[in-house]
């Protein structure tokens, strides 16, 4: 397990190498100058941009500029932006933020979606089986902005039941753009989960459980869960990923300082150093997500060994 | 109040209700204790006057800092603030008596000195601020910012000036200083409004880190907190000198990922003040079934234009622009794509500005189609007509229709061309790459007549980008900066847009209403005509 891990950890670094330099240089290849419309309508005084491009060494080949950067990134600095803040600090300041609201979408999509899923799975055709086949199928069918701005406009301005956007963020007024957040993938899992059960119900080893006289809750809970569950941990897993890099859509509309507005508006601007900063993070998250998935794997089906 | 705010203009406004404090019922029945919040977006960069041309840093500077002149919200015309007067005999050498008294929120008194340090910092090359260049005119500027021999993008750096200090700067005494021209410029003193032009205190020199930290002004309100991504705050300076100051407390600059969100708060009422509805709000008119009564909105500063490529065949061509130009339903196009929110112009200075002329395009900027037909035979032109625009700021709905305008009046093929960014955009049109006529627009750095033509159409002037030139109306232009008041100015700088007219430069299209909405606390909030909230006019329930 020890050398598995080691071995994936050390596999990260060219994969790591490869994707930063990658964002580096779409970040600032972009086609545009990116001191263009800096100044307003008119152009930014010749000593301004002089001193943007050394800041940035834009003079210097791209492969010099990646070198200097990583060089920088390894001592832990990510650089400054144009308005002169610490990349290190906004990542600091916006991560927590968007981890949370990624969290609280992680566990609405764990637990409706597995619930809903084993309850179809084990009645094969029944009238729940169908409702969630249905209602999955709409939910899939509907785009988070849809969902983001319908919830906003019906419960935020109409019902005034919530307030439209997110004033504070702690966990409890996270829960509604979470609910938004988890909506697509929450469907997904239920068809995962229902799927892999409906497949394995009939599976030997359940059989075989339930033939030993084990109770029917035990042999779900248990027997049949656990295998059931390993495609599911798998899509949980990249999804915590994809929700941190891809709430751009909810925080938008909640205004959650989070991680997503970030690089959205840091893109908007052609701020590149936070681009690359934030980007080169969510990176590492993605993976170190997907190690962590693979160990999970050993822990919830034995056989699966790593060495 | 500062609202010297004219450059940009890209995002819009709002605000959060975070009232507090003891409610106080002021004389008129307003809470004068208060505090507002309203919309922001985050600002690009350091807070210091000198170097903040974008409309998120501006917000928050333009309350904490007086200039010698500020804009007043009516009309847009420049009124004494800091400034005891400003007076000039030659238009070339200004003598400026500031106002005695005056403090910065740190308690150090705002002299002569606080001004031209500020400028001559500002000016200084090496420390290159955003707003540089609007101290060129200003007797010295060469020295103390060269020319970059091979322009930003090359290897070579500027040489380090020699002097730190523009010689058209001098200090007479604690309230009084000279600024002196390289040219004579009659509409010099109009231009000090700008934010750029603002005083900064001692500490400022001290320790700029400190100060971007926690900026310190001579404006109404004062710094009291920031978190970098989600609001800052200020608070009203109790003493204040100036003849604006605000009827509430404290001001909240909400910092919001996008207007959609900000508008969903105004609706709600946790919001206070929006400047500019999203198109969300604005299509179909939504916002007045969601916010009735609260919808606030007037004619701002801005004006939609088509520039041609004079540089481009057949764009050269006069008889082909005039043709365009009649051959476009200015008034059907406001009113079927803007609803209403859209002006057409009928010249190339905007109406707001004092002694603004109606009618000095003639029937050039008139719809009619057979003049329009009758020009366009003349041309002697049969080939296609191309329109480009960048997409991304709502330009493709009216681009269309403009096309179809002259598509259906002219009978020849005008096709609209979009291209995808802003950016990529700008910077087409910079190195004179359009292959077709385009769209442009102009908001003014300051309010005055001169700002709608110079930069503009002058020979070889900074905006000019289609390569306009025209000897006999640069000569009237130089003619009217040399003019010994504002009043003689104006009326030559009418005679040059007249010169000009026959020879439709660039097309006027429309002017703005800008439409923003408050909240219910709101009994009193005005647009200014910058496009931003009149903080002076603001009063609280």
């Amino acid at each position: 397990m020890g050398r598995y891990v080691l071995r994936r950890l050390l596999q990260m670094v060219p994969v790591f190498l490869g994707t930063t330099f990658l964002i580096y240089a779409m970040v600032w290849a972009v086609p545009g100058d990116p001191f263009e419309g800096k100044c307003g309508e008119r152009d930014c005084p010749e000593s301004y941009v002089s001193a943007m491009r050394d800041r940035f060494n834009l003079d210097d080949p791209l492969l010099v500029q990646y070198g200097k950067y990583l060089l920088n990134l390894l001592q832990g600095d990510f650089g400054l932006t144009s308005s002169g803040l610490q990349v290190a600090d906004r990542i600091a300041a916006t991560f927590p933020v968007t981890l949370k609201l990624a969290l609280v979408a992680l566990v609405v999509e764990a637990v409706i979606g597995i619930t809903a899923g084993v309850v179809s799975g084990l009645r094969n055709r029944g009238f729940l089986d169908s409702l969630v086949l249905v209602s999955t199928l709409f939910l899939i069918s509907i785009p988070v902005f849809v969902t983001g701005y319908v919830v906003q406009l019906v419960f935020g301005l109409q019902l005034g039941w919530i307030s439209p956007t997110v004033t504070s963020p702690t966990v409890g007024s996270l829960i509604v753009p979470g609910f938004v957040l988890a909506s697509l993938s929450m469907a997904y899992v239920a068809r995962l989960s229902r799927a892999s059960i409906s497949e394995n119900r009939r599976a030997d080893y359940v059989r075989t459980a339930l033939a030993k006289g084990l109770p029917p809750r035990r042999v779900v809970g248990v027997h049949l869960l656990r295998n059931s569950l390993i495609p599911v941990i798998t899509f949980l897993g990249t999804d915590l990923g994809a929700f941190l890099g891809g709430a751009i859509v909810t925080e938008g509309i909640f205004n959650v300082p989070g991680v997503g507005g970030l690089v959205f508006r840091s893109i908007l601007t052609k701020d590149g150093a936070m681009v690359t900063g934030v980007v080169t993070v969510l990176v590492l998250v993605y993976l170190l997500m997907t190690l962590l998935v693979d160990l999970l794997y050993a822990v919830l089906d034995p056989r699966i060994r790593y060495d | 109040m500062s609202r010297a705010r004219l450059v940009p203009a890209a995002l819009a406004v709002a605000v959060v209700a975070a009232g507090c404090g003891a409610a106080e019922e002021g004389p008129t029945g307003s809470n004068t204790e208060a505090g507002i919040t309203i919309f922001n977006t985050e600002p690009e960069n350091p807070l210091v006057p000198g170097n903040t041309t974008e409309v998120g840093g501006s917000r928050v500077l333009d309350p904490m800092f007086t200039g010698l002149v500020e804009y007043r919200s009516e009309d847009a015309q420049p009124a004494n603030a800091m400034a005891e007067s400003i007076e000039t005999t030659d238009s070339k050498v200004f003598t400026v008596k500031i106002k005695q008294g005056w403090t910065f929120h740190d308690g150090t008194p705002v002299t002569a000195k606080s001004f031209v340090d500020a400028w001559n910092w500002t000016a200084y090359g090496p420390n290159a601020t955003q707003g540089a260049s609007f101290f060129s005119q200003i007797e010295g500027y060469d020295e103390v910012h060269p020319k970059d021999p091979d322009g930003a993008d090359g290897p070579q750096e500027a040489p380090t000036p020699a002097v730190k200090e523009m010689s058209g700067l001098t200090v007479d005494g604690d309230h009084q200083f000279t600024i002196t021209l390289s040219e004579p410029f009659s509409v010099f003193p109009v231009t000090v409004g700008y934010e750029v032009f603002a005083p900064l205190p001692e500490a400022f020199f001290e320790d700029r880190e400190a100060f971007e930290a926690n900026p310190i002004g001579n404006g109404p309100f004062k710094f009291v907190s920031r978190t970098v991504g989600t609001d800052i705050k200020l608070t009203r300076y109790d003493d204040y000198k100036g003849d604006d100051k605000p009827k509430f407390r404290d001001l909240t600059l909400k910092v919001y990922q996008s207007r959609e969100s900000a508008y969903a708060d105004l609706v709600s009422n946790n919001l206070d003040f929006m400047e500019e509805l999203p198109p969300n709000a604005l299509a179909g008119k939504k916002y007045e079934t969601d916010l009735g009564d609260r919808v606030v909105q007037r004619e701002t500063l801005n004006m939609q234009t088509i520039a041609f490529p004079f540089y481009q065949p057949p764009y050269d061509n006069v008889e082909l622009r005039r043709a365009i130009s009649m051959a476009i339903n200015r008034e059907e196009i406001t009113q079927r794509i803007f609803e209403g929110t859209r002006k057409p112009a009928d010249g190339w200075v905007h109406p707001l500005m004092k002694g603004y002329e109606p009618g000095q395009c003639g029937d050039y900027c008139s719809f009619d189609e057979a003049k329009a037909k009758e020009a366009f035979a003349k041309s002697g032109y049969t080939g296609e007509i191309v329109l480009l625009s960048n997409t991304d700021g709502g330009h493709q709905e009216w681009a269309e229709a403009v096309a179809n305008s002259i598509k259906n009046t002219l009978g020849v093929e005008a096709r609209f061309v979009p291209s995808t960014s802003f950016g990529e955009f700008r910077q087409k049109v910079n190195a004179h790459e359009m292959t077709g006529m385009y769209r442009a627009g102009w908001i003014a750095d300051y309010p005055s007549i001169e700002n709608w033509l110079t930069p503009l159409y002058r020979t070889g002037s900074s905006s000019n980008d289609g390569l306009y030139t025209n000897p006999a109306f640069d000569a009237k232009l130089a003619e009217a900066d040399k003019a010994p008041s504002e009043e003689e100015a104006i009326g030559l700088y009418l005679e040059a847009e007249r010169i000009m007219a026959p020879d439709m430069p660039v097309i006027p299209l429309w002017t703005q209403f800008t439409v923003g909405g408050k909240s219910d606390r709101l009994k009193v909030a005005n647009l200014d005509p910058f496009r931003a909230l009149d903080l002076e006019s603001v009063e609280v329930a």
